[in-house]
């Protein structure tokens, strides 16, 4: 038989600016990588110029600042779209982020209908995980679907989305709900584009055919493979039934993939290359469900960013799997296997039965609150389950013994720091792009976008001609948060307890807690309260629901803010609300910019003495600038025994109060 | 035999001045610190904190108590948060002085409460807003006992007062004994009606708002069977029914408007003294029931002296009444 084509190759890349980023994909490109994945960065997926007050410290940390169509010029100079595949990590502003890059492509002179690549463009899984959504459900849904009918007709080689399943399995998902919630997500996308009446049957057949999916792979591979085959099988029937496809092509369940992070552990870092690489075998040993595009994680993901080099290693990983194995060389090897079909027909039912009960809730939207509950209980449960040792991590809570590693001694030399002139230098050119910019051609072209986003005009076109005209993210954000108004995600910390039970390794050691939480009432004068939020613009809230959830259950009340705060809102809140202790969850890396400005607002307020701590991927230099500033506690991806956060935590208290 | 009484709870006597820690000037210019400061006093239970406490309603309630309080209730899912949300946005850009205290549900096995979510509100920054929650902890009837105490502090520091409780059940009553006006929020589609009715809660609200009214078919439905249950009423206050959205934000400022049309009713019909004064015993006897059973309890030897008297004389159901009549006769002394 002929060798099946690779995947495409891509590494989740951006950092700093859009000049050192596009040096970045050069210089991956030159490796041997086949495609690109932005990064963008924290301002630039919500909506916010890089000098709004919440832009502050986010500037370029999780990935690249683009405010104008300046920045993604310089993104992709040297890079010629029409040769390019690039996927964009976009989705509140992903109608934004395509007009733009359709805009530099007409700059390069590259016709729009050769473009390829993908924006994300999930909206319901920022609700549900990933928190960098801007508006309401129904306006965010009609945007999905204006890029969605635009690009069929216009660029007819882009997938205008890829529904996640990714974020709800780091959100907590079993294979079953990631399957049933996905699908939903798929639905009501679909049926929202349906109901807009823009695409003709023929048209409306061809965009169920763009429609692509980003799949997560965790470490249990086998049961893995047979999620994939759920989704080829059930996508394949949902969109002949109901949809009406009869194309078998069209159905066809194309994704990409980006392996597992949640499982990836900062002790030891070491062994995350194996755990990565059966991850990946998961999405390519199979023929019939192998992924079309693969991102890797890398080593040290746990710890901070990753470096160049770092980067190079996972995709050797890709590259030795793709041209060195003989996984290309068959078909699919799981054809006929009793054991692969059993699972698979097992996985099926359950989770088209969950399809069936989100479909009677109303839908996906209308069941906002249910999923979000399950994902919370269900990631509860295997925080459970790793504190009780009844799952295994290895050289996190099993076999912890370790040699010294020569890859990673503890400090901050094995990972990438971004330069923090990098927001200055950004912010600058931000006020130089402004003041040269036509000011009537941008403010036409806003009050252009203000229409279409009332008389219900597809916001594409227009949103091209403000990138054209020099408007920024920020003002584009900012026209259509006017319209449409912004929104707040449900918690889902509601749903979730830890144990029901008293006995088990977890069971007796909350009891303990509890009554320990009730003593300390005595030293405090009244019972434990503390505040769990968010400063900053990093959406990713499943460690802080996590925290908020097991303080309830040891006995504390819970202040649960939230995410997308400023250090003034939590001050505020913490004053008006009288609590003991503040927690805060940072995984953005801006922790050294929010957490002394917190630190700061209590002084300010009188509050000097409510101790804070403070959880994130923060590297151990970081840690010890925290605790100098005043943190009382840093707590890390290491610190995977939740009771022993939660008995800290009151150590601490009665420690500031006594 | 008479069982003798000694209490003192905390708020009854008076008790010569001390150090306070709390500025009273700074707590009347609506200062945010010096007002949570005050609340978390409130709340010690420590006995000398106690009696600082005392010092400083003592304090505050020789000063008028200015403040139009304002309850809303209503059940679980109704939307209650979120119409409060759109109340306190609206008050927020009068520049009116509010507290809001909203209750949260205790867990009844941990002990532990999840509380509040102030960021669903666009508060503009700088509003002279507070906004406290609180735990129902142990006690029934929708409102703690710290909340409680905190109205008759809050009052004499804002210009109104919001609170929010639990959720209406057949319990609920406490927000009839402690707010000046009783919003009552109900859904068009859950049959909400005809259970207030036999639960005896429809008696509680001055006005009723039915939330979600973006759909209009049931929003009418739900008006009319509230409208049937209110129509035998002889009171000299007609309640007013609204259909309201904070989705859509449909009538609310009608609602605004009844709300304060009924503060003026209490005040030109002199029954806001009457209901302050209701208010203030109805938290006296509350705070004496509370304060009795804990002491009876703790007489017994507290849960544990009462599980090892139910083991050691393997107590039967007709065991627990002659308890009951011991129980009458002890002497509750502090």
């Amino acid at each position: 038989m002929k060798k099946d084509n690779p995947w495409v190759m891509r590494t989740y890349s951006g950092h700093s600016t859009a000049k050192a980023s596009n040096e970045l994909y050069r210089l991956n490109l030159s490796k041997g990588q086949t495609g690109l994945s932005v990064a963008f960065d924290l301002p630039t997926q919500t909506g916010y110029d890089s000098d709004h007050e919440l832009a502050r410290g986010e500037v370029g940390k999780v990935g690249v600042p683009v405010g104008h169509i300046g920045d993604m010029e310089t993104l992709f100079s040297g890079i010629p779209l029409d040769k390019m595949n690039t996927s964009m990590t976009i989705n509140g502003t992903a109608a934004w982020l395509l007009a733009l890059y359709i805009a530099v492509a007409e700059r390069q002179g590259v016709d729009p209908k050769a473009l390829q690549g993908t924006t994300q463009n999930d909206i319901v899984k920022e609700y549900l995980s990933r928190g960098t959504y801007i508006f309401p459900p129904e306006p965010s849904l009609r945007l999905t679907s204006d890029t969605i009918t635009y690009t069929v007709a216009s660029v007819p080689k882009w997938n205008p989305i890829n529904v996640c399943s990714y974020h709800l399995q780091e959100a907590g998902a079993t294979p079953v709900q990631e399957v049933a919630f996905t699908l939903c997500t798929a639905i009501a996308i679909l049926d929202t584009v349906k109901a807009s009446g823009k695409l003709s049957a023929a048209e409306f057949t061809e965009a169920v055919g763009r429609i692509s999916f980003f799949v997560n792979s965790g470490l249990r591979f086998i049961e893995e493979i047979c999620k994939l085959r759920v989704f080829g099988q059930l996508w394949d029937e949902l969109t002949r039934d109901r949809y009406g496809v009869t194309d078998p092509k069209l159905r066809r369940f194309r994704y990409g993939v980006q392996v597992n992070s949640l499982g990836l552990t900062e002790a030891q870092p070491e062994n995350n290359v194996p755990r990565i690489v059966l991850e990946a075998l998961g999405v390519t040993l199979s023929k019939d469900a192998r992924c079309r595009a693969l991102q890797l994680p890398t080593w040290n993901e746990a710890l901070g960013l990753p470096r160049p080099w770092d980067q190079q290693w996972s995709l050797r990983i890709q590259q030795i799997l793709a041209y060195e194995t003989d996984i290309l060389d068959y078909e699919d090897i799981f054809e006929g296997s009793k054991v692969i079909e059993a699972k698979t027909n097992k996985l099926k039912r359950e989770a088209w039965s969950e399809v069936e009960r989100v479909q009677e809730l109303g839908g996906v939207i209308s069941a906002l609150d249910y999923v979000k509950e399950q994902l919370v209980a269900s990631h509860t449960e295997r925080v459970r389950r790793i504190n009780a040792g009844e799952q295994t991590v290895v050289g996190v809570n099993k076999f912890t013994e370790t040699a010294p590693s020569p890859l990673y001694t503890g400090d901050s030399s094995a990972i990438l720091k971004v330069d923090e002139e990098a927001e200055r230098d950004q912010l600058a050119r931000l006020q130089a792009f402004r003041a040269s910019r036509n000011q009537t051609e941008a403010n036409a072209a806003l009050t252009a976008l203000r229409d279409a986003a009332a008389n219900g005009d597809n916001i594409m076109p227009v949103s091209i001609r403000c990138a054209h005209a020099g408007v920024t993210t920020g003002e584009w954000a900012q026209m259509l948060r006017a319209a449409f108004g912004e929104f707040r995600a449900p918690t889902g910390i509601g749903g979730a307890v830890v144990t029901r039970s008293t006995n088990g390794q977890v069971g007796e050691r909350l009891e303990t807690l509890r009554a320990r939480v009730r003593n300390s009432a005595n030293t405090l004068g009244r019972p434990l309260k503390v505040l769990i939020g968010k400063p900053g613009l990093d959406g990713h809230s499943n460690g802080a629901e996590q925290i908020a959830v097991w303080c309830r259950d040891a006995g504390m009340e819970v202040v649960y803010e939230g995410i997308r705060l400023t250090p003034d809102q939590i001050v505020s809140s913490a004053r008006d609300e009288g609590v003991h202790l503040i927690g805060l969850s940072i995984l953005s890396g801006s922790h050294l910019r929010l957490v002394p400005e917190v630190i700061a607002g209590l002084k300010a307020e009188g509050l000097a003495e409510v101790p804070v701590v403070v959880g994130g991927i923060i590297p151990e230099d970081d840690a010890d600038e925290l605790r100098k500033a005043g943190v009382a506690r840093v707590y890390t991806p290491k610190d995977f025994e939740m009771l022993r956060i939660l008995s800290d935590m009151v150590d601490v208290a009665e420690a500031a109060y006594a | 035999m008479k069982g003798r009484i000694a209490i003192r709870p905390y708020f009854f006597l008076p008790v010569a001045t001390k150090h306070l820690h709390i500025d009273i000037t700074r707590l009347l210019r609506f200062d945010r610190t010096s007002i949570a400061a005050a609340l978390n006093l409130l709340e010690d239970r420590r006995p000398p904190r106690q009696e600082q406490a005392l010092t400083l309603l003592d304090e505050l309630t020789t000063r008028p108590a200015p403040a139009h309080v304002v309850g809303i209730t209503g059940p679980p899912g109704v939307g209650k948060s979120s119409l409060i949300s759109r109340l306190i946005e609206h008050t927020a850009k009068t520049g009116k002085r509010l507290a809001v205290i909203a209750v949260d549900p205790s867990s009844k096995i941990s002990g532990g409460a999840l509380l509040g979510d102030r960021g669903r509100m666009q508060v503009p920054s700088g509003a002279p807003v507070y906004i406290r929650s609180f735990a129902a902890r142990d006690r029934l009837g929708g409102l703690s006992r710290e909340a409680f105490a905190a109205v008759f502090l809050l009052r004499h520091l804002c210009d109104v007062l919001l609170i929010e409780t639990v959720g209406v059940g057949q319990s609920e009553t406490d927000i009839a004994h402690i707010a000046d006006t009783v919003v009552m929020v109900i859904q068009p589609f859950s049959g909400d009606v005809l259970q207030f009715i036999k639960a005896g809660v429809m008696e509680i609200p001055d006005i009723l708002a039915i939330n979600k009214a973006d759909d209009e078919t049931l929003a009418r439905k739900a008006m009319a069977d509230v409208k049937a249950a209110l129509s035998l009423e002889q009171q000299s206050w007609k309640r007013p029914v609204l259909a309201v959205s904070a989705v859509t934000n449909l009538n609310l400022d009608k609602l605004d408007a009844a709300i304060a049309v009924h503060f003026h009713h209490l005040t030109v019909t002199r029954t806001l003294e009457k209901k302050r004064t209701e208010q203030a015993l109805a938290w006296a006897i509350g705070e004496i029931t509370h304060e009795i059973g804990r002491l009876g309890l703790a007489a017994l030897g507290g849960p544990d002296g009462v599980g090892t008297l139910w083991s050691q004389q393997s107590m039967t159901v007709s065991e627990v009444h002659r308890l009951l009549i011991l129980l009458r006769k002890i002497r509750y002394e502090v």
